[in-house]
């Protein structure tokens, strides 16, 4: 009985898929039948390469663990190195909407390249997520509604809980030394403002070019300037060389030193050891967070990849969460771009390595920033630890989103300094 | 008779490339026209390194300004399109008379050396006047009008104007003014005694070579619809070079092979892998290997095996 059933259905079962086969359920369902492709930008080459390579790495770690189906449709990631300039950027922008169709973009590091993209995508319509690009008018002067900065942050939001911080310390006197760059502008400004409009006092700022290979003359300036606290915005090659020579000139300990989220960012301090032990950084990732999502997503990159996750790799794996959510959402059907878009910014990721995080209404991730120390394992491996957090930060911190529109982007001219 | 195969081949390809809109996807479309735009920049090139001896470092700097000056009219003064291409090319050609003024009386490795720092001057200025330039984060939005909005017109109007190009410049190097570049890359000495005023001949060589790039930048500008400092950079030169070089240096149209080679290889290689540059890398040391004519000179030289006279020098600085 239970056999002859099993039969039926199964002969059943044969027969139809052979007389209809794979065609017959393609035709009803054209829209939605084949893989999802994502096209996943990341500079693989050139001066950005191994922040790429991690952002590479926690995207598949997550799609690894999740398996690449979502509600049924398999999903394709589609690599492509934009290494590290907007030209080829945009590129393989072109490439990946134009030729391998893809449904939505991810990526890219740089702010350069992934305002290249944006302004690409402005003209398709291709939804296109950064969690990375951090240039602030992408999600506030000069909005796309297609382009989302999911799991990511915008530039001067992440340094305004370390300045109020910075003030509850006590400190009043602060000189600031960035990268002379946009990015570092934003972040530079987002400080200063909130420093000085909380009481705080900029006694100087200092503006190095990119690949700074020597800070000493930073470094004497910053002493004349007697300030209570420094705060440095610096990335890759330039943090370490920062941190090394501000030991090395035995100012660590003398004077307080605060940072942005790249320059304690565990691909800088990764090889370091009594140098960054106890620097102060703020940030939405600590890798050292005491959380089961967050220990469940370190652990696994580590076995994974063996080194601990820096920013960049946690932002992808989130923005994998986020994807996989929204497309969940709008059950599968992704080339309904609004709809798709739509419950893009209706997600609220609960657990992950970013905690608890969403949208808000400018397609900026309200997020947890946490103020961050350098500690060590018992392994003996240094990560970033969490001292205090600031729930749900928005990008427009304490203002209102108008009044702060209306001020300049900042820039080397315009910190937003209240004097 | 070999010029009457010259010209079969020629028509043909034009043929070709006009029929391609319409087998060819959006995607292949605008590599095609990306590949013509670097065929113009990599011409203004060779009529430095290859009719008058004098290899520039510096012209990716001439290309950028005509893409900035296009892209500011356009984007952040709001200015018409025609504003911006007139400016683009204007301060192309008064950039490059700057340049030609202070390089022309260097050549070889010096030459090369000051073009070279005249490049980074410019990519220095635009790396650091933000307010005017955007800095890294360049300038975006650069809106087409609306005839040439669409990809396709937008590629047969950039081929029209590098056809154009193609056969202006050609005419520029086969006048009798253009000979004497050819006679300066030769002898300088030998075109002094003669009485040609050199420096007045190489000066205005230059600045017909960077007007063009200029055109070539601002149809970039539009192009892409975005400029960054990348686009002034080092990179920049050496890529127009490396198409003159992979073309055929001294061949003029070769710059068309080589733009189509870098280009097609860079998006196609790289499909594959990481590492095309290194592909890229060995392409061009074998090709100064085997044929430091580039394509286009060994294909003229194999086709001209029984009369050998016609082909012009690969270029010996």
């Amino acid at each position: 009985m239970k056999r002859r059933t099993f039969l039926k259905t199964t002969g059943a079962g044969l027969v139809g898929s052979a007389l209809w086969g794979p065609g017959a359920i393609r035709p009803t369902r054209a829209a939605d039948a084949g893989p999802i492709k994502i096209g996943l930008m990341a500079p693989l080459t050139g001066v950005a390469a191994a922040g790429g390579r991690e952002m590479v790495d926690g995207w598949e770690l997550f799609w690894n663990q999740s398996g690449k189906t979502v509600v049924g449709r398999p999903i394709e990631v589609i690599v492509e190195d934009d290494a590290g300039t907007p030209d080829t950027a945009l590129q393989k922008a072109r490439r990946l909407v134009q030729q391998r169709d893809v449904h939505m973009l991810v990526g890219n590091l740089l702010a350069n390249t992934g305002l290249a993209v944006a302004e690409f995508v402005r003209g398709t319509g291709t939804p296109y997520f950064m969690p990375i690009v951090a240039a602030d008018n992408l999600t506030q002067r000069d909005r796309i509604p297609n382009v989302l900065r999911v799991a990511g942050f915008s530039a001067s939001q992440m340094p305004r809980p370390l300045a109020d911080w910075c003030l509850k310390k006590g400190y009043r006197r602060v000189v600031t030394i960035a990268q002379d760059y946009a990015f570092g502008h934003e972040q530079a400004g987002g400080f200063a403002q909130t420093f000085t409009e909380g009481g705080g006092k900029v006694a100087g700022q200092l503006w190095n070019p990119l690949n700074t290979s020597d800070f000493s003359p930073f470094l004497g300036e910053i002493q004349n300037q007697k300030p209570d606290v420094v705060f440095a915005v610096q990335t890759g090659a330039d943090a370490s060389r920062l941190i090394l020579q501000w030991f090395n000139f035995g100012l660590k300990g003398q004077i307080p030193f605060v940072s942005s989220q790249n320059t304690t960012d565990q691909s800088v301090i990764r090889t370091m050891k009594d140098e960054a032990l106890g620097m102060i950084s703020s940030a939405h990732f600590a890798e050292g967070r005491d959380d089961a999502a967050n220990k469940k997503f370190v652990d696994a990159y580590q076995a994974a990849y063996n080194k601990l996750p820096a920013i960049f790799a946690a932002e992808l794996y989130t923005c994998g969460m986020w994807v996989a959510e929204g497309i969940k959402r709008v059950n599968g059907k992704v080339e309904d771009r609004p709809a798709f878009l739509r419950a893009m910014r209706e997600v609220e990721i609960t657990a992950s390595p970013l905690g608890k995080t969403r949208l808000d209404p400018y397609g900026n991730p309200i997020l947890d920033i946490h103020i961050r120390e350098v500690k060590q394992r018992p392994d003996g491996k240094l990560w970033n630890t969490v001292l205090e957090t600031y729930p749900n930060v928005s990008q427009f911190w304490k203002y209102k989103p108008e009044e702060l529109l209306k001020q300049p982007p900042y820039s080397r001219q315009f910190q937003g300094i209240k004097s | 008779m070999l010029r009457g195969v010259q010209w079969l081949v020629a028509a043909a390809a034009l043929l070709a490339v006009l029929a391609a809109p319409s087998v060819l996807s959006r995607y292949y479309v605008n590599l095609l026209t990306e590949v013509a735009i670097y065929a113009i920049f990599a011409m203004t090139i060779d009529i430095l390194a290859g009719y008058s001896g004098r290899t520039p470092l510096g012209h990716g700097a001439i290309f950028g300004i005509g893409a900035y000056f296009a892209a500011y009219t356009v984007a952040v003064a709001k200015g018409p399109a025609w504003a911006g291409v007139l400016l683009g090319i204007g301060a192309a050609a008064a950039v490059s008379l700057l340049f030609a003024l202070l390089a022309i009386r260097t050549s070889g490795v010096s030459f090369l050396l000051l073009t070279l720092a005249q490049g980074m001057v410019v990519w220095g200025i635009c790396v650091r006047w933000t307010s005017v330039t955007g800095a890294e984060n360049g300038i975006r939005g650069i809106a087409r009008p609306e005839w040439v909005a669409d990809p396709v017109r937008f590629f047969y109007l950039t081929v029209a104007v590098a056809v154009l190009a193609a056969w202006a410049l050609h005419r520029f190097v086969s006048s009798p003014f253009g000979l004497t570049l050819l006679g300066i890359r030769e002898s300088e000495s030998r075109m002094r005694t003669l009485g040609y005023n050199v420096p007045l001949h190489l000066v205005l060589g230059f600045v017909v070579s960077g007007t063009f790039a200029g055109i070539a930048g601002t149809l970039y500008a539009f192009f892409n619809t975005f400029v960054s400092p990348t686009n002034v950079a080092l990179a920049t030169s050496v890529k127009g070079l490396l198409m003159a070089i992979i073309g055929g240096v001294g061949t003029l149209f070769g710059a068309f092979a080589g733009a189509a080679v870098v280009i097609l290889l860079e998006n196609f290689v790289s499909m594959f892998t990481d590492r095309w540059p290194i592909v890229l890398g060995s392409i061009f040391v074998l090709t100064m290997i085997f044929a430091r004519e580039g394509i286009l000179g060994k294909a003229r030289l194999l086709l001209a095996r029984e009369t050998p006279h016609l082909t012009p020098k690969g270029d010996e600085s």
